[in-house]
């Protein structure tokens, strides 16, 4: 009931304020009813129930992949380092 | 970096990010000496914690508790009769959402309506009521509407076209009720089974899209007045992930706040337009009874009376029963959406209730607590 999928925007239709959206490769049409910011061709909206909820804000989708990505690039240091280590302790042969 | 569709899909459920968001879990919840529970409100968590087997991912001191929040199953049985009463009137069509359709009341469901004869449809979407409406003129719609914050707007969206385009033949029966109500009912309503159940809610996981549309502002309430941090989370694994690390942090350092790792879609104010649109055309009611939960204050909706010539619960008031209908004696669903119980730790979970023949809420729709633990179930062996 409540999973909302992102879709990119396709075309508007001015007149009736319906647009047609992009969802994982499927078209289909949606209500701008609700939105209450202007929203263009190429942006990226929360469809729910036949709605387009808000924007989605491209920037803070951005940062947070790159913070995740920043998390991961940590990690694997971390875990580098772990390898390093654990193989120093190694009692040499 | 520009952002494709695909960054949205699976940036958002990446493996590896979970693993690294598993670490700093691990490291930050061996600073606490003591346990935390999370309850998540919507059914949304509850589904991609389950899909996920996100418990299995965090130490064993961060545990979840599933909260009330799904539409479908909250509904209780003398509501889902009056849509089924509405449904068997000749000159009704019934139109509702979700799994709302399979749920049953005590004659039967709204599915069991239709096998009857009853013109009972099912759309993704409220708007489809106009074509319904105008492909069928003798008939008179009604739209039976459920669910939280999230779907309330699309309803009073429906109604402002309706009320515009002046569709005589389009009615509404209102079943939506709002999150930080149960949120307090849960939070104050504890009794002495809590200690014995050795249950408690320490911090809450926010609802998504009630958030999208309400702003994160509806939970202040929480952190403030009854010291229980709140962290809006996304739907996503990496998002539920981070969030709970979020949560974990907050103890660690002694916060206690209201904060939002969905900030891609969730502000503080939220939607204002579709906030406009709720309070121009609903008010609260006294008391809605929820289905496990029993009656709550000002926890649920309906139309203003200046619109009641649109509301089907005024209009068919003589034939739709007020009677209260009790919850089957079996059933634990009450002790588990207070996060007083398991689904496992219920008698008749997965033998007299099943996701096909449902006797409690919990197991009504696919985001119910006992019908995810039935679906995933295996993964927590």
């Amino acid at each position: 009931m409540c999973l909302s999928i992102p879709s990119k925007i396709k075309s508007i239709d001015k007149e009736s304020n319906i647009c047609t959206v992009d969802t994982m490769g499927i078209e289909r049409s949606a209500s701008l009813d609700l939105i209450d910011q202007d929203v263009k061709v190429g942006d990226y909206v929360l469809i729910h129930i036949g709605f387009a909820m808000n924007k989605i804000d491209e920037e803070d989708a951005i940062e947070s992949l790159k913070l995740y990505q920043e998390i991961i690039d940590k990690m694997e240091e971390e875990e580098r380092q772990a390898l390093i280590q654990e193989s120093e302790n190694c009692p040499k042969s | 970096m520009q952002l494709e569709l695909k960054d949205l899909y699976d940036g958002f459920r990446d493996a590896k990010t979970i693993k690294a968001y598993k670490k700093i879990i691990e490291e930050d919840a061996k600073k606490l000496n003591r346990t935390i529970n999370i309850m998540e409100v919507c059914g949304g968590h509850t589904h991609t914690i389950m899909k996920y087997g996100i418990p299995q991912l965090l130490p064993s001191n961060i545990k979840f508790i599933h909260g009330p929040g799904c539409p479908v199953c909250i509904m209780p049985k003398e509501r889902i009769d009056h849509a089924y009463i509405l449904s068997m009137q000749d000159d009704v069509i019934l139109v509702t959402l979700g799994d709302m359709i399979k749920v049953p009341g005590s004659n039967g469901s709204l599915q069991d309506a239709r096998s009857k004869g009853a013109d009972v449809r099912f759309v993704y979407s409220p708007m489809d009521c106009l074509k319904i409406a105008k492909e069928n003129p003798t008939k008179k719609i009604i739209f039976f509407a459920i669910g939280f914050e999230t779907t309330t707007p699309m309803t009073a969206a429906l109604l402002d076209i309706v009320i515009k385009q002046e569709i005589k033949n389009i009615f509404f029966h209102i079943n939506h009720v709002t999150v930080p109500e149960v949120m307090r009912e849960l939070i104050d309503s504890r009794d002495e089974h809590v200690d014995s159940y050795n249950h408690n809610i320490d911090a809450f996981l926010g609802p998504s899209h009630v958030s999208v549309i309400s702003g994160s502002k509806i939970y202040e309430e929480f952190p403030k007045n009854y010291k229980k941090p709140v962290v809006v989370a996304g739907f996503e694994p990496v998002d539920v992930m981070q969030a709970i690390s979020m949560i974990v942090k907050q103890f660690c350092e002694d916060r206690c706040e209201l904060e939002i790792e969905y900030k891609r879609l969730v502000t503080y104010e939220g939607n204002i337009k579709a906030q406009e649109l709720i309070n121009k055309y609903f008010q609260k009611v006294c008391l809605f009874k929820w289905r496990g939960l029993g009656n709550i204050k000002d926890s649920g909706l309906k139309l203003k009376a200046e619109y009641s010539k649109y509301d089907a619960e005024v209009i068919y008031k003589e034939i739709l029963p007020i009677e209260e209908i009790e919850d089957h004696k079996l059933c634990i669903c009450s002790d588990i959406l207070r996060g007083m119980a398991s689904p496992t730790d219920c008698t008749i979970f997965g033998t007299a209730c099943k996701p096909n023949k449902p006797v409690g809420s919990c197991m009504v729709s696919s985001e119910g607590a006992c019908a995810a633990y039935y679906k995933y179930g295996n993964l927590l062996k």
